[in-house]
């Protein structure tokens, strides 16, 4: 990442309160366990993994979530609620400022930091995952959707399962 | 060491508790086992390519690193330093150009086989300080460990006792081994996760076919209604390895229908039942020329070597603490795999890892054991599932627990020293 090459316009003012307005409606979204409408922030031809940054420096594809349209993130949530056990939790994610990397007319690229705290109903908090979204958004009717979510996370020894959407 | 009660009076279909929580316990297993006469799997040779690569690992609680020489010949080192022990390489992998592995405290450089190549002021400075003039190198190099590899895994043992990796693991395992490792293998990446939870918890549930259709829920969940698929549970002669396999659905007529036939079953049963709206996450597409659609391998006493759908994986069981166990997955494919199968496996990933679709209830049920069983002084197992005894072939599996007692009949025997050399 380099510094800044332009001073700050009031376009990309706009347009980067736009995107940390999402994030942080998106990070809600789930922590407040509305997941049935997280696949809502996304388009319906996306792109969702949650990879972690070991395999990512290695150049390795492998990813421990990966969906390529929304009807997968749709099949991830049904199996959260109705066939997967695990531990019953709440999530609190604390996001950085967004980062714009591109702002074209077919392509919004930003990147966000994440912390993921999870508590699990002995009511102890952990720090469950910290990372980053890379992300590709486009216009939708004129409103920000996510093409392309990458959550590149850097504890990459999971604590016990992940089940939840980062 | 006075044999732990708690072992003592453990028996394959009823062990005690304490076994789970025992410090005690714990580090004879480490002695016995994990630096005793077996082999651990550590790498894949696909991981170790050309002059200088390295991995760093475990086996069990120890450090190692398994290294590729100049010429080629692979080779195993436990990561202390002779000086003070100290981890010598720092990095997870890697490569290194010039054959030396230093030591960043005093620089003590070792070779890739783990000969100690240098001393810094060994011969002191202007006649002050330095080693003994007798001091000689070769008796201060790393502690070497056996290298021995079958189709591209690579395995370690401390011990000069193990007997021949191919009979250690006996002629059913490896042939099963040699089937899927049938060519060059590219690994596609990493997943770590941490069970809260002993080792040999997991050690069971990979051995336990009782259950994978009443803990792991997402089959039935979305109606995916698979009875005419044949099963079988294969338990090495003493007991130590397992492998379930169970072949694809019989009445489908070939794999291409697999899909479609999916997508019929879950629309016909959906009585209650979900839908799934992308089932391509359960595509198969056959390449070892038979009927296996998932191979659950487990090899005593740290790995499992898996086939679902064409998710391939060796899941390495890292052992931290006697209520902590790191299971370490490596997902490959073939060198010659094209981006659509590659594109296609990532997609099976799906299923299985530490966020997968019918395996991430595994690091709960350990989790689970681990907590209900604190405390339990006394109690004992009921592991009686399909009988009391250990026979080499179950089939159909999901109605005992034989490989469960194979497991601990192996584990025992190590452990009571019943058997001190493996077949």
């Amino acid at each position: 990442m380099s510094p800044p090459a332009t001073a700050l316009d009031g376009q990309r003012l706009m347009l980067l309160n736009e995107i940390a307005e999402f994030n942080a409606a998106y990070a809600h979204c789930i922590d407040d366990d509305r997941l049935e409408q997280w696949p809502d922030f996304f388009v319906e031809d996306c792109e969702y993994q949650i990879i972690p940054r070991e395999n990512v420096d290695l150049g390795l594809p492998a990813a421990i979530v990966f969906c390529d349209n929304r009807g997968m993130l749709i099949d991830r949530v049904v199996a959260l609620r109705k066939a997967n056990i695990y531990a019953a939790h709440y999530s609190r994610h604390v996001l950085g400022f967004p980062v714009l990397l591109e702002a074209g007319q077919a392509a919004i690229r930003s990147q966000t930091s994440y912390v993921l705290l999870q508590t699990r109903m002995d009511g102890e908090t952990r720090v469950f995952s910290a990372g980053k979204y890379v992300d590709w958004m486009v216009r939708t009717n004129g409103l920000l959707r996510l093409k392309q979510r990458s959550v590149v996370f850097d504890t990459h020894r999971i604590d016990s399962l992940l089940v939840t959407p980062i | 060491m006075r044999m732990s009660d708690a072992l003592a009076t453990s028996i394959p279909r009823s062990v005690d508790a304490r076994l789970y929580h025992e410090p005690a316990v714990f580090a004879e297993e480490q002695r016995r086992i994990f630096r005793g006469p077996v082999w651990s799997y550590v790498a894949l040779e696909a991981e170790l390519e050309g002059a200088g690569a390295f991995k760093s690992t475990f086996v069990g609680d120890t450090p190692v690193v398994v290294t590729r020489d100049a010429d080629g010949a692979l080779h195993g080192w436990v990561n202390r330093c002779a000086h003070k022990g100290a981890l010598v390489c720092r990095a997870s992998r890697g490569r290194v150009n010039d054959g030396n592995f230093v030591c960043v405290y005093h620089q003590w450089a070792y070779d890739a086989q783990g000969n100690l190549r240098g001393v810094p002021f060994r011969r002191g400075l202007k006649g002050e300080g330095g080693m003994a003039k007798d001091f000689d190198l070769a008796q201060h190099g790393l502690q070497k460990l056996r290298v021995s590899t079958l189709c591209g895994m690579v395995f370690l043992s401390f011990e000069v006792k193990a007997p021949p990796l191919e009979a250690f693991l006996g002629e059913a395992m490896c042939r099963l081994v040699r089937r899927i490792f049938n060519r060059p293998v590219r690994v596609l990446g990493y997943a770590r996760q941490n069970m809260r939870g002993n080792w040999k918890l997991y050690s069971e549930n990979s051995r336990d076919g009782y259950h994978g259709g009443l803990l792991h829920l997402f089959y039935p969940t979305f109606g995916i209604y698979r009875p005419s698929q044949e099963s079988a549970g294969v338990v090495s002669e003493e007991g130590f390895h397992n492998a379930f396999t169970v072949s694809k659905p019989s009445h489908t007529g070939g794999y291409e229908n697999y899909q479609v036939e999916a997508n019929r079953e879950i629309a016909g049963a959906s009585g209650g039942t979900q839908m799934l709206r992308d089932p391509s996450v359960l595509a198969f597409r056959p390449e070892f020329g038979d009927d296996i659609a998932l191979l659950i391998q487990s090899l005593f006493p740290s790995v499992v070597v898996q086939q679902i759908q064409n998710t391939l994986a060796t899941r390495q069981i890292v052992t931290r603490s006697v209520a902590e166990t790191e299971l370490v997955w490596t997902y490959f494919g073939f060198a010659d795999d094209d981006e659509a199968m590659t594109r296609h496996r990532i997609r099976n990933i799906n299923l299985v890892g530490p966020a997968g679709y019918i395996s991430m209830e595994d690091g709960e049920a350990v989790e689970l054991c681990q907590k209900g069983t604190a405390g339990a002084e006394g109690w004992r197992s009921f592991v009686e599932m399909g009988g009391a005894d250990v026979v080499p072939r179950v089939a159909p599996i999901g109605l005992d627990e034989n490989a469960v007692r194979g497991f601990w009949k192996g584990y025992l025997s190590l452990m009571k020293g019943t058997i001190e050399v493996l077949p």
